[in-house]
């Protein structure tokens, strides 16, 4: 893996929007040829997805001939709905930019058939020709996407029952009412995401730090199910120094050590 | 060219670049316009796939809700209350001019006269949409006869009437017609006005109070009937007092009846209401505040003397003084300057001053769900401003019917 440790939020934010742009732009999306992204929501991507915006209005990026997958969205929530994904999608990201509709693509939460629905999403990844890369966060509780503790390692998109850590978690997008949050969700699998040719996962803040650790120092395990992109060719850990913090000193001075090379990446194309 | 068509493939066009009113702030947000409506543009994308046929970029301006006057009486030499000639061209005139103003939709008023006159006029002056002939007709706004003679103002004193019979039959023998009404003032302290109070109320006409010498109880009672408006706060009424608040006490009154609210229209020219007054109303009671312009026949005409009906005019600045006196003949600012006055004088937020004249007078009239909002579904009547709240483009029903 390569691990990117940066000041703070808004470096995290920056340096993950500038390697958005960069691997779209060396991609050289066009009509017949995508880019597929899959992408999260939450409030740690939401910094990445402002400056992804900036560079769209300034002219360095085009989404147009990009295809996107979100991870999750909620069962039941009715899709207008503030705290829905679409909602989140629509008002952070989709309004802003160049995208068409019928090129994204979020799992719906309010199908009649949900088992059909995480089917098709599937389905629509692989005629899309996979995902050139998946962008995640990651949980309290090491999760990615839904997939909570104890799912498997190997799971595709499916319906999952949310973990009580999880919901207290997002109670507060729904005025801190337990009551009011939705239990279910859909989400791509482990599997599904590890299916992506590169996989990048943003994780801030100290409340991020003990998943963090037990995602990258301890082994690959069911409980804390980020640690699976140990076995992924190529996976990029993008975090700020408070997010470090449950990590050894001496994984910390190994990849501070070579942020040159790493910021190469993100260089100006 | 946009959508698998679901629902309509009219074409869309997308207003960027703007500040948009909504939920009383100042967004940065496009606004979206389809089959002159305001189109849900989430809706569009994930409902329909569907994008813009055309964006205007609106060079970082602000986008309001059109302007609304509930009591205006003519301009540009047009008198509505006369009855002269093509009524119907005399109202069109005005109504194109206003758009100017950056007003949409419009009462045209009609000041006390005999019944004969609104017999004629009731029926020619009808409800109507607006476009790019001029501001829509929202209803007529009877002002008068039924009114206190000690408060009539300018009104013709020979044509004023009280209630006899009371109630109904009092009001068709004077109107004839209540159709294409939508505001009566009247003065509460007349007996036997809680029968038409409550007739006319219960028509879904806006009763309100004004040119009238009623003390707070009788003003409270009238509310209680169903009366929701008070016609140009302070002017034809008793001042406040405070041991007697009369009819401005209604700002503050604890009487009104739960769910209801009382609105009150104010002249903002800067010259029939004094700035502090107009501050200590809106402070007591600012989701109440309707600006009104009241504006006479000399609204629009040059600086000069004028002849207009029996009556010669002398236009000085924003002053309309009957010739060679200094006694004021009526009010001939537009309803955009009042907007502007409103807000220097009285410090509020932009916000506060563009839905003075486009939310509270719509809230008024019971047609806040099509008109004087930019939510989604509602009629696309909207002006385009810049900073000095100067109007600079007009349109309705998604159509640009003026700009500057």
């Amino acid at each position: 893996m390569k691990l990117i440790i940066l000041d703070d939020y808004e470096q995290v934010s920056e340096w993950t929007a500038k390697y958005i742009r960069n691997r779209i732009k060396k991609f050289n999306p066009g009509p017949d040829r995508f880019f597929t992204l899959g992408l999260p929501t939450g409030s740690t991507p939401l910094g990445c997805y402002k400056k992804l915006i900036e560079y769209h209005k300034k002219g360095e990026i085009s989404f147009q001939y990009v295809k996107t997958f979100n991870m999750d969205e909620y069962v039941g929530l009715p899709r207008d709905h503030p705290e829905s994904y679409h909602s989140f999608m629509w008002n952070n990201f989709f309004k802003h930019i160049d995208i068409r509709a019928e090129n994204a693509h979020i799992l719906d939460g309010n199908a009649s058939n949900l088992e059909k629905e995480c089917q098709d999403f599937e389905a629509k990844i692989k005629a899309a020709g996979g995902i050139e890369l998946f962008v995640g966060g990651i949980g309290p509780d090491g999760h990615i996407a839904f997939n909570e503790p104890g799912s498997s390692l190997v799971s595709r998109t499916r319906v999952k029952t949310l973990a009580m850590d999880t919901i207290l978690a997002n109670a507060r997008f729904f005025d801190g009412d337990l009551s009011k949050v939705p239990t279910m969700a859909l989400t791509v699998g482990v599997g599904t995401v590890m299916d992506a040719r590169e996989v990048m996962i943003l994780i801030t803040g100290s409340h991020k730090a003990f998943a963090l650790y037990k995602a990258i120092e301890e082994g690959v395990n069911h409980m804390w199910t980020v640690s699976a992109f140990q076995q992924h060719p190529q996976t990029v850990f993008v975090c700020d120094e408070d997010a470090t913090q449950e990590l050894r000193v001496k994984t910390v001075k190994y990849f501070k050590g070579i942020m040159d090379v790493h910021n190469k990446m993100v260089e100006e194309p | 060219m946009p959508s698998n068509k679901s629902v309509s493939d009219a074409p869309i066009t997308q207003f960027v670049s703007c500040r948009i009113l909504k939920d009383h702030r100042l967004q940065w947000e496009d606004l979206w316009v389809r089959e002159g409506k305001i189109l849900n543009p989430e809706k569009l994308f994930f409902d329909e796939e569907g994008f813009a046929d055309h964006k205007v970029d609106c060079g970082n301006k602000i986008i309001a809700p059109g302007f609304i006057d509930v009591q205006i009486n003519g301009g540009y030499g047009i008198d509505f209350s006369q009855a002269s000639g093509d009524i119907r061209r005399g109202v069109a005139q005005v109504a194109k001019k206003i758009l100017e103003h950056g007003v949409t939709s419009f009462c045209p008023t009609l000041v006390t006269s005999p019944p004969d006159i609104y017999h004629k006029v009731i029926p020619e002056l009808r409800v109507q949409d607006g476009g790019p002939e001029g501001a829509g007709i929202l209803g007529i706004h009877l002002e008068g006869p039924f009114i206190s003679e000690q408060k009539r103002g300018a009104h013709p004193p020979k044509f004023l009437r009280t209630f006899k019979a009371g109630g109904v039959a009092d009001l068709m023998e004077t109107y004839g017609h209540l159709d294409n009404v939508a505001l009566v003032t009247l003065a509460p302290e007349l007996a036997n006005s809680a029968a038409a109070i409550r007739e006319l109320s219960g028509r879904g006409i806006v009763v309100s109070l004004g040119h009238s010498m009623a003390d707070l109880s009788q003003a409270e009672e009238a509310v209680q009937n169903g009366a929701i408006f008070i016609t140009h706060l302070f002017n034809a009424m008793l001042p406040f007092h405070h041991r007697d608040p009369g009819i401005v006490g209604l700002l503050t009154s604890d009487r009104i009846p739960p769910g209801r609210m009382v609105y009150y229209g104010m002249i903002a020219d800067g010259i029939h209401t004094h700035p502090a007054a107009l501050r200590i109303a809106h402070r007591a009671h600012p989701a109440g505040l309707v600006l009104v312009t009241d504006a006479v026949t000399a609204m629009g005409l040059p600086p000069g003397q004028h002849s207009l009906g029996q009556q010669q005019i002398d236009i000085q600045g924003l002053h309309a003084y009957v010739a060679g006196t200094t006694t004021l003949s009526g009010s001939i600012a537009t309803m955009d300057m009042c907007v502007r006055h409103f807000r220097e004088v009285s410090g509020c937020t932009v916000e506060a001053a563009l839905e003075a004249a486009s939310l509270h007078p719509a809230q008024l009239l019971g047609v806040s769900n099509r008109k004087g909002t930019l939510e989604f579904g509602t009629d696309a009547d909207f002006i385009v401003l810049d900073d000095t709240l100067t109007v600079r483009e007009t349109y309705i029903a998604g159509q640009q019917v003026w700009r500057k």
